[in-house]
């Protein structure tokens, strides 16, 4: 069943960590998608997640932290894609090169691993609901820290990712801020990746933004309503999927695509009675 | 006499098989406009990327107020050529200018009242007040360029680095810009050099001209420089300067017949 909501009181106290880790999310998905989108990221992320997942199946192997391994291995790719690809074309081959590699290397770690299947798939499409107290903190340190960077060098990064000539001329120190975007991105996708998969975090770290910038373009509303439609997809999938027992990732990714649906409906709108 | 904006001393650039300039010396004085003119390849473009300390010089050096250029500088004023961004860029005209203000700065960008009338006296300055909430995108490019020269003048820059933002402009877009920029950089007291391929819609307002051809330089008033014989001796093959109804024309530089756009006409 898709929807069920008997004994839902009871199990409203199960998804607590859950429902604060996909909050933190929310806020570091919907806010950091902006600039994955002035930046013209988008199928970087998809690639750095997928080597997320591979660092993180291959710490499930081991018996290692999970969250660790699957920030090693985003960390890694988006170092790589950073450094290698400073333009979007080369950019894009890298990244079309690392995700089957990344992926590959993750099934094969899946497939070697002997313990229960429910965790295997999680690490691809999300989890069922449960986030342990040590994971909810290793993903509140790092939603923490990222969002801690990212309001320190907002204004500039925002100047070097629509204007990076005009910005270079000004001083702002663009190769160093692209190089911190892309820590904080990889950081992002390995936090998101515990959460709603690695074949799902464009889910979180771009439609909730895509959606904004149909309806916005100030430089205030945008990031706030990107956060606002990436809280409401993630606690909304988290509070749907409750009931049912199914990953709580088809409820975020419905969510976010229906905002998305409606952002574009309205902009039409706009666009005709203008 | 007024301390010099910039100075270039004795400054080479060669990358292998080329050398672009070589001791070039030149000192621009605060308010001075000085149009730096050359065909294509001639080093221009990476005079400017020199000044701006994205190119390294050969030999010699490059001093902003005294000071070695660094990697950018927010003493600078830089204005693009014209580019059409996609429509969908987040960036509305006001915001480009507050960028312009204050994006270099850490942090947020929190809503402030400074920024904000800075922003619209800038607004006004440039004739773009309806212009404020529109979309770079959506820009017309003779629209874009002047919110360039005030996004170039907002932080009140000691130097204003134009590259080539005329092209791709039509001739009364061209106009309008130029005088623009002209009475910007009298009012807020910069310094300009202004890269181009076309001399004459800057031509009134120009206090010296450096003309970059074959690796050599000429600097100069432009009727010290843009005559038939000292750009004849430059280029080492016969050129002609033309002057009609207060337009200046070069004929015969080596560019001329592959590269039609470069005639000054």
């Amino acid at each position: 069943m898709i929807f069920n909501f008997a004994d839902y009181d009871q199990l409203l106290p199960l998804i607590t960590n859950s429902l604060i880790a996909g909050a933190l999310l929310a806020i570091v998905g919907g806010l950091i998608g902006v600039f994955v989108i002035t930046r013209d990221m988008s199928f970087a992320v998809h690639g750095i997640s997928e080597l997320s997942f591979a660092g993180a199946a291959i710490a499930l192997l081991f018996g290692a932290n999970v969250v660790l391994g699957s920030v090693f291995g985003s960390l890694s790719a988006a170092a790589l894609i950073g450094i290698l690809g400073s333009k979007a074309k080369e950019r894009n081959s890298i990244v079309a090169v690392l995700m089957p590699a990344g992926l590959g290397v993750g099934i094969l770690a899946i497939a070697l691993y002997k313990g229960t299947s429910a965790n295997k798939f999680g690490l691809l499409t999300g989890q069922i609901v449960a986030v342990g107290d040590s994971q909810l903190g290793w993903l509140a340190g790092i939603c923490i820290l990222v969002l801690g960077v990212l309001l320190v060098i907002w204004r500039p990064l925002n100047f070097a990712s629509l204007d990076p000539d005009v910005a270079a001329a000004r001083g702002v120190p663009t190769r160093f801020l692209s190089l911190v975007f892309m820590l904080l991105l990889g950081l992002a996708v390995a936090a998101s990746v515990q959460v709603v998969g690695a074949l799902l975090v464009l889910s979180l770290l771009v439609t909730p933004a895509a959606s904004a910038l149909r309806v916005s373009r100030s430089p205030i509303w945008t990031p706030l309503l990107s956060v606002g439609f990436a809280m409401l997809a993630v606690l909304g999938g988290i509070l749907l999927a409750l009931g049912a027992g199914l990953p709580i990732s088809p409820y975020v990714t419905t969510i976010s695509f229906l905002i998305y649906v409606i952002c574009r409906l309205i902009e039409n709108q706009r666009g005709k009675r203008a | 006499m007024n301390k010099p904006v910039l100075e270039i001393q004795d400054a080479t650039l060669s990358f292998p098989g080329t050398t672009l300039w070589t001791g070039l010396n030149l000192s621009v004085a605060p308010r001075e406009f000085i149009a730096v003119i050359g065909s294509n390849g001639s080093g221009k473009t990476s005079l400017m990327k020199a000044i701006l300390g994205q190119e390294q010089l050969n030999s010699g050096q490059i001093r902003l107020n005294g000071k070695p250029v660094t990697r950018g500088n927010n003493r600078i004023g830089y204005i693009p050529q014209q580019r059409s961004s996609d429509a969908g860029t987040p960036l509305r005209a006001k915001d480009m200018l507050r960028l312009g203000f204050e994006g270099h700065l850490f942090g947020l960008a929190w809503p402030s009242k400074k920024a904000k009338g800075r922003v619209n006296h800038i607004l006004n300055c440039v004739d773009a007040v309806d212009l404020a909430d529109k979309p770079i995108g959506e820009l017309s490019g003779g629209q874009l360029q002047r919110l360039r020269v005030g996004q170039a003048v907002i932080g009140e820059p000691d130097l204003i680095l134009a590259d080539e933002p005329l092209s791709a402009l039509d001739l009364a877009q061209q106009k309008i810009v130029a005088e623009l920029l002209d009475a910007e950089r009298k009012e807020h007291n910069c310094a300009v050099l202004f890269v181009t391929h076309d001399v004459n819609p800057i031509l009134g307002m120009v206090d010296r001209v450096l003309y970059l051809a074959n690796g050599q330089f000429r600097i100069g008033t432009p009727d010290e420089v843009l005559r038939s014989d000292v750009l004849t001796e430059l280029y080492g093959t016969p050129v002609d300067v033309v002057r009609n109804q207060g337009r200046i024309v070069v004929l015969g530089t080596q560019n001329h017949d592959h590269h039609p756009e470069e005639v000054w006409s």
